[in-house]
C-alpha cells in the first residue's frame, strides 16, 4: 500500500473512533443530569406509580449501556428517536434545519476563504506597511465585534440606510436558490466578517514564516515579482497551517452561529438546539450535539489529510 | 578595449546589527572594494566567515541579504549602473545576466516543486524561450553535470536526490538561462570530500564550456585553486590581496595570504601504542522503528591520553557510535569497556562516575548552550553537579578553567550570544573539562569554523591532552584534521570500520579502495590537481 494511502486511512480511522468516544462522551452527560426523560416528560407534579409505568415503557430501567448501544444502533440506522415536547421525529426535523444551516455555513465560507487568503497573501506581501496595518487593522476590528453588535450594525446599514435587503432571513421550501440567496445576505455579511481575521492572520503569519526560508531567496534571485514569489513559492508550503485554522472557522460556522440565526430569525440547527435545551428534550440535544460534534472531528480530519497530501515529502516518498 | 563584465568600484555595504542589551548599531561590512571581471573569466573570492565574500558576491545582482544595504561606490554589469537601479529593472537581470549557487541546495530548492519546473522557471519567466526549449536545455545541463537519468530527474522532487546530485541541478538551474555571470556561493562547502570532487569537476567542466564568467566564493583556497583564474583575499570586508591563482598560492605577497596557504601544516607527533582506556568490542546498533544496523561489528580501542580518530562520510556511522559509547543509544549487541570496567548498555544504567569521566563536545557550540545562561552558570554548572563545588569555591575553579582555555577575566559575566564561534566552542571545552573526564568525544568540533579558528582550537585540544592526560574520540570528516591531532585513525564506511590502527599505518600505502578514494579526493592546493585525479580515476576505471 502507498505510504500516503494508509496514513490518511490511519486518520478516517482515528476520526471514526473519536466520534465513537464523543458518543459516549454526550451520551454520559445527558445522563449525568439530574432527572430523567420520564420526569421530563410528566413535569414535576407527576406521581411515582406514572413516572414509573412512563420508564417501563421507554426503557429507561435498562442498565445504562443497554440503552447507549440501543441509541447508538439508531443513530447508526438513520433513527435519531423521536421529540418529547412534539413527538416529531428528530431526524425529520433536524434534516431541513441542516439543510439551511450548511446553506448558510458554505455561503459565508465560499466568500471569506478565499477573500481571507487572498487578503493574507496580500498582507504578507506589503508586511510592515501600509497595506498590511489596514488589513490587520480592519479584520482585528470585526473580529472583536460581538456578533449581535455587528449584526444590528449590518441591519441598519442595509434595510434602512441603503434599504437592498430584509431584516429577516425567512427561507423556507420551495425558495429559488436566488430568492434564498438574497434572503441570507446579511447573516452571510455578518459570518464573513466574524471569520475573515482569524484566517487571514494564521494566512500572513504562515506566509512570513516561510519567507525566512533559503528557498525564498532563491525565488527573489530569480528575477520573480514579489507576488509571483509569494503565490508559486511560499504559498504551496504554507497550506497546511492555513488550512487547519480554515476547518476550525468552517466549523465554527456550522456550529457556532446560534446568535446571528436568533438575531435574523434564521430557521437553522442552532437555534433549535437551543430551543430544546430550555424545554429539557433531551433526545434533540443529544442528536443535535452528536452531529455537532461529527462536523468538528470531519472538517478537522479534512484538515489533517490535506496536510498530509499537501507534503511532498509524504505524496513522493524516497 | 570592450569593458569589463562586472566592474566595481569603492563598493561599501553597511547593516544595521542588533547586539543583546544593547541599543542597535550600524556596521559597515565592506569598506570600498574595487573588482573587475571580464567576460568568460572566473574570480575567486576567498576569505574567513565575516570577510564579506557573500555580500560582495549578492551585490553583483545588487541584492542585500537580510537587511544589508549597499550604501555606497558603484556596481557596473554589462556597462550599466546597477547599485542604484529600481526593482523592476533588478528583476529584470536576476536571473537573465546574473545567478547564483549557493551553498545549501537543499534549501535553496523549494520542497513543494519538481526540480525541472525550478530549473526552467527563469527562463520562462523572463521570455527567454519556450517550455520545450527550455527543458531540453536543463536536460542537456544535466547530462553534462553528470546527473544520472538526466531525461527523468527532473520529475523528482529535491528530497528524493542527494545533496550531491542536488548541488548540481542548482548548477543546471543557475545556467540554463544562459547567464553571463553566476555567482558559486561556497557550492561544495556542505559535501562530503568524495562527493565534492565531482561537483567540483562538474561545475568547472560547465563554467569550461559555456563560457561564462563566475565569482566562485568559499573559504578553502585549496577548492578554489582548482576552478579560479584569479584570486581575491579579503579580510574583515577589505581587500588584502588580489592576484593570479598561481601567485597566491605559491607567492602570496601579505602575511594574511600567507597563514591562510599554510593553515593546513599542523603537524602532530603519534604517541605510541598504549593500554586502552576505552574498548568498544563488537558493537552492532540500529534506530527504533528501522531495520538496518548503522553500526556493523564496530571494535576499536583507545589509549589513555591519546586520539582517536573516527573519519568517514556523513551517514557513515560516526556519530552513532558515539551516541553508542556515551549511552544515548543503547547497542543491540557488543559491549564496551571504560577504564577497566563494562558500561552499561544504556544510560539509566551508568553510575555518575561513568557520566563524569566521558564528556562531549559538540559541532555546533551555539545550539549547545543555554543562551540565556552566563558562561559562567555554563561552566560552573557540572562542578556543582559533580563535585558539589559553591560559591567563590566554584567562581575561582571557573576562573581556572577559563585560563586554561586562553580566555581572560570577565568572561564568565558574559552571554554566548556576545562570544564569537571560536570562543563558543572554548567554553564548551572548558565545560567538558570541568567535570574532569578521562575521555572528552569530539564530534566535528572545528567543522563549523573557520580554518584559522579551527587550528586554534586544535592547538588548545593538544595542550590540555598533555596537561590533564585525557583522551579524545575524535569524530571528523576532514582529513586534514585528523592528520594535525591523532594517534589511532578508524575508517568508517557505511557502518563499519574498514580500516584502522596506528596513524602511520593507516595513512600509509597500500590502501583499501575506500580509503585511497577519501584520501584521494583531498583537494591539494596545486592548479591542475583536480584534472590530474580525474583523468588518473578515468584511466583507473577504464583499467578494471
Amino acid at each position: 500500500m502507498h505510504p500516503i494511502l494508509k496514513l490518511v486511512v490511519q486518520r478516517i480511522a482515528l476520526g471514526l473512533l473519536l466520534l465513537l468516544a464523543v458518543s459516549a462522551v454526550i451520551f454520559l452527560g445527558v445522563e449525568a443530569l439530574p432527572g430523567d426523560t420520564a420526569q421530563a416528560i410528566l413535569g414535576q407534579s407527576a406521581t411515582p406509580q406514572a413516572l414509573e409505568n412512563l420508564r417501563e415503557k421507554l426503557g429507561l430501567n435498562d442498565p445504562p449501556l443497554t440503552r447507549y448501544f440501543a441509541w447508538l444502533g439508531g443513530v447508526l440506522t438513520g433513527d435519531l428517536g423521536t421529540s418529547l415536547t412534539n413527538g416529531v421525529d428528530i431526524a425529520q426535523a433536524i434534516g431541513q434545519r441542516l439543510g439551511n444551516t450548511l446553506f448558510l455555513a458554505g455561503c459565508a465560507a465560499v466568500i471569506a476563504v478565499p477573500l481571507a487568503i487572498l487578503l493574507g497573501l496580500i498582507a504578507a506581501r506589503h508586511a510592515g506597511r501600509w497595506p498590511d496595518k489596514l488589513i490587520s487593522g480592519i479584520t482585528l476590528t470585526t473580529i472583536s465585534l460581538p456578533e449581535f453588535v455587528a449584526a444590528y450594525f449590518v441591519i441598519f446599514l442595509f434595510t434602512q440606510l441603503i434599504p437592498i435587503f430584509q431584516p429577516v432571513a425567512m427561507v423556507f421550501p420551495g425558495m429559488s436558490f436566488w430568492a434564498k440567496l438574497h434572503a441570507v445576505a446579511l447573516p452571510v455579511i455578518v459570518l464573513v466578517l466574524v471569520v475573515l481575521a482569524h484566517m487571514m492572520r494564521m494566512t500572513r503569519a504562515a506566509i512570513l514564516n516561510v519567507m525566512q526560508s533559503a528557498y525564498i531567496e532563491t525565488a527573489e534571485l530569480k528575477g520573480l515579482s514579489p507576488m509571483t514569489v509569494i503565490w508559486r513559492h511560499a504559498f504551496p508550503n504554507a497550506i497546511a497551517p492555513v488550512v487547519s485554522v480554515v476547518m476550525l472557522n468552517l466549523a465554527y460556522l456550522v456550529v457556532g452561529v446560534v446568535v446571528v440565526e436568533v438575531v435574523f430569525g434564521y430557521n437553522a440547527l442552532g437555534q433549535y438546539l437551543v430551543d430544546h435545551v430550555t424545554k429539557r428534550d433531551l433526545p434533540v440535544v443529544q442528536a443535535v450535539g452528536l452531529i455537532f460534534a461529527a462536523v468538528y472531528i470531519f472538517l478537522n480530519m479534512l484538515a489533517d489529510i490535506i496536510g498530509i497530501l499537501a507534503n511532498p515529502r509524504l505524496r513522493h516518498p524516497k | 578595449m570592450a569593458e569589463p563584465l562586472l566592474q566595481i568600484r569603492g563598493l561599501v555595504i553597511e547593516a544595521t546589527s542588533y547586539p543583546p542589551g544593547e541599543p542597535p548599531r550600524e556596521v559597515t561590512l565592506v569598506h570600498g572594494v574595487d573588482l573587475t571581471l571580464e567576460r568568460g573569466r572566473v574570480l575567486g573570492l576567498i576569505g574567513e566567515s565575516g570577510a564579506g565574500k557573500s555580500t560582495i558576491g549578492l551585490s553583483a545582482m545588487a541584492y542585500g541579504r537580510g537587511g544589508v544595504r549597499l550604501t555606497g561606490g558603484t556596481i557596473h554589469l554589462n556597462g550599466r549602473e546597477i547599485r542604484l537601479a529600481d526593482a523592476r529593472t533588478l528583476r529584470a537581470l536576476r536571473g537573465r545576466e546574473v545567478t547564483y549557487v549557493s551553498q545549501s541546495a537543499a534549501a535553496s530548492f523549494n520542497p513543494a516543486r519538481q526540480i525541472m519546473e525550478q530549473v526552467i522557471e527563469t527562463c520562462l519567466n523572463h521570455g527567454l524561450c519556450g517550455k520545450a526549449e527550455a527543458e531540453a536545455r536543463a536536460v542537456g545541463l544535466f547530462r553534462k553535470l553528470g546527473l544520472p537519468n538526466p531525461e527523468t530527474i527532473g520529475l523528482r522532487y529535491p528530497h528524493q536526490v542527494s545533496g550531491g546530485q542536488l548541488q548540481r541541478c542548482m548548477t543546471a538551474m543557475a545556467l540554463c538561462p544562459k547567464p553571463d555571470l553566476v555567482i558559486f556561493d561556497e557550492p561544495t562547502t556542505a559535501l562530503d570530500v568524495t562527493t565534492q570532487i565531482d561537483v567540483l569537476a562538474a561545475i568547472k567542466e560547465a563554467i569550461r564550456d559555456t563560457g561564462v564568467a563566475a565569482l566562485y566564493i568559499t573559504h578553502d583556497l585549496a577548492v578554489v585553486a582548482q576552478v579560479a583564474d584569479e584570486i581575491m583575499v579579503l579580510r574583515h570586508g577589505r581587500m588584502v590581496e588580489l592576484g593570479e591563482t598561481g601567485q597566491i598560492i605559491h607567492a602570496p605577497r601579505e602575511d594574511y595570504t600567507r597563514a591562510l596557504v599554510s593553515v593546513r601544516g599542523l603537524e602532530h607527533e603519534e604517541k605510541p601504542p598504549a593500554p586502552p582506556v576505552l574498548q568498544v568490542q563488537n558493537l552492532t546498533a540500529r534506530y527504533r522503528g528501522t531495520n538496518f544496523d548503522v553500526l556493523k561489528n564496530v571494535s576499536v580501542e583507545l589509549p589513555a591520553g591519546q586520539t582517536l580518530a573516527v573519519v568517514g562520510e556523513s551517514g557513515s556511522g560516526k556519530s552513532t557510535l558515539a551516541r553508542a559509547i556515551t549511552g544515548l543509544l543503547p547497542p543491540s549487541q557488543g559491549r564496551i569497556t571504560f577504564a577497566g570496567r563494562q558500561l552499561s548498555a544504556d544510560l539509566a544504567g551508568r553510575t555518575k562516575d561513568d557520566l563524569r569521566e566521558i564528556q562531549m563536545i559538540y559541532q555546533m557550540a551555539d545550539t549547545a548552550m543555554n543562551p540565556r545562561q552566563t558562561v559562567g552558570t555554563i561552566i560552573g554548572r557540572p562542578l556543582e553537579f559533580y563535585f558539589g563545588l559553591r560559591g567563590a569555591e566554584r567562581d575561582r575553579r571557573v576562573q581556572e578553567l577559563l585560563d586554561q582555555i586562553e580566555m581572560g577575566k570577565g568572561f564568565a559575566q558574559r552571554y554566548p550570544a556576545e562570544l564569537s564561534g571560536g570562543q563558543k566552542q572554548r567554553v564548551c571545552i572548558a565545560r567538558a573539562l570541568a567535570a574532569k573526564p578521562r575521555l572528552i568525544i569530539c564530534d566535528e568540533v572545528t567543522s563549523a569554523l573557520d580554518p584559522l579558528v579551527a587550528d586554534g582550537i586544535l592547538k588548545l585540544l593538544l595542550a590540555l591532552q598533555a596537561e590533564a592526560g585525557v583522551a579524545y574520540l575524535f569524530i571528523t570528516h576532514d582529513l586534514a584534521t585528523v592528520k594535525a591531532i591523532s594517534d589511532k585513525i578508524a575508517v568508517m564506511f557505511k557502518g563499519a570500520v574498514v580500516r584502522y590502527g596506528q596513524k602511520s599505518d593507516v595513512l600509509t600505502p597500500p590502501f583499501d579502495d575506500y580509503t585511497d578514494l577519501l584520501l584521494s579526493s583531498v583537494p591539494e592546493m596545486e592548479q591542475g590537481w583536480l584534472e590530474q585525479v580525474i583523468a588518473h580515476r578515468k584511466m583507473e576505471s577504464a583499467g578494471n
